[in-house]
């Protein structure tokens, strides 16, 4: 600011910089955070986004920062966005600069698992040190309500005798709706190489195609489809959970003869190179967060499932995926 | 219909005093923070989102308007007075309107820019309201043919922004088509001329190029010629306000640009870029003085302004009807409205009405603030331009550098940023039109996504790129718009060998 500041001299000048400091002190507030009270070992906690302010991970970080802020978990938390390539440019920053930092966490999820990988990026979720699976969405499959398609045995019967025909409207390539067309092709015995899926940006255009008939069948967290389907203009053909969830009126794939679980879960995680003890604090912050009563009724008010998994079961938890998930892209063709 | 006595309920619940007072914080947080380029409504709604937690969900979803349509007109600002349009959708107001102000008539391309606004936002936001429900059918049975045929008619208006010469035209839209492919491909998930760089794998952004070729390529080329003789700016010449021949050949593009902007906005994918190409392209066409655009047609203003505005309102329809959010704002909305447990969606007008009519009704509040907020700062705003030159490009090139790094703080971003404006500044130097270059990286990956999309519903059988009535009308259309101008010189030719 200090090119503008020399020349203010005149009133217009100076009435331009309120606006520009106006806007600049708005475009850092949200980062900024809100001090806590209580005192921890962590005085300040930072959250990486590895995602543009807006998005799943972006809302994650922030909900993460007003819960431990609100309960008095740590005194501060501050949320940082390294948005890019499905989140493995924040990664890079992350594993590489982050080295032993206890005091610095990254919210993730499935779909970094499979940037990573089609992405060929350098850096992989096996140098960070894994701390908890918070939260889960359930994948949900629908057919526009004119279909002639009733349930997943009718899809599946489509699908083998013509997987090309079977198109499919979803999120981007290798993305979760990606992976579970190719799981369900794997599953029923169909060439995943085959599948014609169509990755549309942004849920609006997907949806828009589906509703639409412009594609057979379309996939995506069940929270998009929901007021489509309670309106009947959309057919729930089957939910990839392990088994039926409460609110949400529809069968799973499983009970349809379809051996497939997929669910869209996202996590935190801390750099690599850190004490034992750094790790165990990290762990314990989050097991407090995750208890806290205003994570739980963030849960509630966002929609998102409870999914808690930490220490080394999700660690062992986060080896399967990314073995599952290579495995999956590599039979659809996204890599080698 | 019943729509007229809702939309007069929801007047009565937006113009409470509380939401009233919101619709203002919105204006003004929107044209602040509009007015830098990078950062624009979509990020704006989505800083202020834990902030409104505590609010009444009407409060907030008022705000978040007024901030959307502010957002909008403080790009066109910028765009007007320093060239750096702030978002893609005010590219085509920068080509005309900063040659406006630069001859001293910044404050009729101003003035023509806000009042267009209102008028298109007023007459889409009546639009909203009353066909809706009909518009949202046709939206969601454009399918990907259509709107590659769409894409197609948006290529070929491009030739209205090559100023004199074609081929040097068609060399700026190559480099931006060449730009386009940098980045992952959104159909094949396989990277494309990343060399390496994971920070490119998203593609340019759109913003970093317009501001980059715009804003600091024309600071380098000024700053080139400062030596020989300085080009003196008038801020003001002739009337501060607009003449009533500004307004006489203002009013049919604002309403053309409306009726571009409001039907392709609600469009899922649609967006603001394409209408406000078509509508520069058609004033052209139409214009009586054709030989003043590039060089400062209030036409040119008038009409993409319009358009602009009107397409944010288009948004709004997939929104409230089906849910849909097609627009990166609509997504920060549909979050609004779900951190009150709301679903957007066909229910909603059911279960809520006096929540969306209130929202609807808000939306003529919010265009009124922004008249009121704004045509008094147009004086204000022009004097800016009576800046020495020297503190003038100085503060633009800070302003321009804080933008991107506001947006997206990163190191390969800001390289970008400035081999963008060292491009400019040659392109400049060598009379190289530079919008031609932005529309390129806009167009060409919508229209290389929708054919393949197109071509992959239907097995690679190209007979459905012109099976819907729509696609083929819009293709004969565009073959209509290219052949025209040549069929025309030859008969004007004809008509001379005849004399």
């Amino acid at each position: 600011m200090v090119g503008t500041g020399g020349a203010a001299r005149t009133r217009i000048k100076r009435r331009s910089l309120v606006v520009l400091a106006a806007a600049a002190s708005m475009a850092f507030a949200g980062s900024l955070g809100l001090a806590g009270s209580a005192s921890a070992q962590i005085a300040e906690l930072k959250i990486m986004a590895p995602a543009a302010p807006g998005g799943g991970w972006d809302q994650t970080a922030r909900a993460i920062q007003s819960a431990l802020t609100t309960s008095g978990i740590v005194k501060g938390a501050q949320v940082t966005n390294v948005p890019g390539a499905g989140g493995i440019v924040g990664l890079a920053q992350f594993v590489n600069s982050g080295k032993g930092d206890g005091s610095l966490i990254m919210v993730n999820g499935l779909v970094m698992v499979g940037a990573i990988l089609t992405n060929k990026s350098p850096v992989t979720l096996e140098q960070v040190t894994p701390i908890a699976r918070l939260t889960a969405e359930n994948q949900a499959i629908v057919v526009p309500a004119n279909s002639p398609i009733k349930n997943a045995q009718d899809l599946v019967a489509a699908l083998k005798a013509d997987p090309a025909k079977v198109t499919w409207a979803g999120g981007s390539a290798g993305g979760t709706d990606h992976i579970l067309v190719g799981l369900l092709a794997k599953a029923v015995g169909v060439d995943p190489t085959k599948i014609n899926y169509i990755p549309f940006s942004g849920g609006g255009e997907a949806l828009a195609a589906i509703l639409g008939s412009k594609v057979t069948a379309g996939v995506s967290g069940y929270g998009e489809f929901e007021g489509q389907i309670k309106a009947g203009k959309l057919r729930l053909i089957g939910i990839a959970a392990p088994a039926r969830v409460a609110y949400i009126d529809g069968p799973t794939l499983k009970e349809q003869g379809v051996d497939l679980e997929l669910i869209n879960w996202r996590s935190v995680v801390a750099p690599p190179g850190l004490t034992k003890e750094q790790t165990a604090n990290l762990v314990s912050i989050i097991d407090k967060m995750a208890k806290s009563p205003a994570w739980q009724e963030t849960l509630k008010a966002k929609g998102w499932d409870d999914a808690y998994l930490s220490g080394d079961a999700f660690g062992s938890f986060l080896k399967n995926e990314q073995v599952r998930i290579a495995d999956v892209l590599k039979s659809i063709g996204l890599t080698q | 219909m019943e729509a007229f006595p809702s939309l007069l309920h929801g007047l009565s619940v937006a113009i409470q005093p509380m939401n009233l007072v919101f619709a203002i914080i919105g204006v003004f947080l929107g044209t602040a923070v509009g007015v830098l380029p990078g950062i624009g409504p979509a990020l704006t709604v989505a800083l202020l989102l834990p902030v409104t937690y505590k609010l009444d969900p009407g409060g907030s979803l008022i705000m978040f308007a007024g901030i959307y349509y502010g957002g909008m007109y403080g790009g066109s600002t910028t765009a007007i007075l320093i060239n750096t349009p702030g978002e893609s959708a005010s590219l085509a107001t920068a080509i005309e309107g900063n040659k406006m102000a630069k001859a001293g008539r910044g404050g009729p391309a101003l003035a023509t820019s806000a009042i267009g606004s209102f008028v298109a936002g007023t007459i889409a936001t009546l639009g909203i309201a009353f066909l809706a429900p009909w518009l949202v059918e046709v939206a969601i049975n454009f399918g990907p043919a259509d709107y590659f045929a769409l894409m197609v008619l948006a290529f070929v208006t491009v030739s209205a922004t090559f100023g004199a010469s074609p081929l040097r035209g068609l060399t700026s839209l190559f480099i931006g088509l060449a730009l386009g492919l940098v980045g992952i491909d959104e159909l094949s998930g396989q990277a494309r001329l990343h060399y390496g760089v994971p920070d490119l794998l998203d593609g340019i952004e759109v913003t970093t190029l317009a501001v980059g070729l715009f804003a600091v390529g024309e600071a380098l080329y000024v700053a080139s010629r400062h030596k020989g003789a300085p080009e003196k700016l008038e801020p003001v010449r002739g009337s501060l306000w607009m003449t009533r021949e500004d307004w006489k050949r203002s009013w049919k593009p604002w309403l053309r640009g409306t009726a571009y902007g409001f039907p392709i906005g609600a469009l899922p994918a649609g967006g603001a870029e394409i209408p406000t190409f078509l509508s520069y392209a058609t004033e052209k066409r139409l214009a009586k003085h054709p030989e003043e655009f590039g060089h400062g047609a209030i036409e040119g203003v008038a009409g993409p302004e319009a358009a602009n505005n009107a397409s944010a309102a288009g948004t709004l329809v997939p929104l409230l009807t089906l849910g849909l959010p097609t627009s990166a704002t609509a997504a920060m909305m549909l979050a609004g409205f779900q951190q009150y447990n709301l679903n957007p969606g066909p229910l909603l007008f059911a279960e809520r009405p006096e929540l969306v009519w209130g929202l609807i009704a808000s939306l003529f509040i919010a265009n009124t603030m922004l008249l009121v907020l704004n045509l008094p700062l147009v004086g204000l705003w022009v004097k800016l331009l009576a800046i020495p030159q020297h503190w003038l490009y100085a503060g633009i090139l800070v302003f321009a550098t804080m933008g991107t790094i506001a947006a997206k703080p990163s190191v390969v971003e800001l390289s970008m940023l400035l081999v963008f404006g060292l491009m400019g500044f040659l392109m400049r130097r060598y009379d190289y039109p530079v919008a031609p270059v932005v529309i390129g990286l806009i167009l060409g990956p919508m229209a290389e996504q929708q054919l393949r999309r197109a071509l992959a519903i239907s097995l690679g059988d190209p007979i459905a790129l012109v099976e819907s009535p729509l696609a083929a009308g819009l293709l004969g259309l565009s073959f209509l718009a290219l052949i025209a101008p040549f069929v025309l010189k030859g008969l004007d030719r004809f008509k001379a060998d005849e004399d």
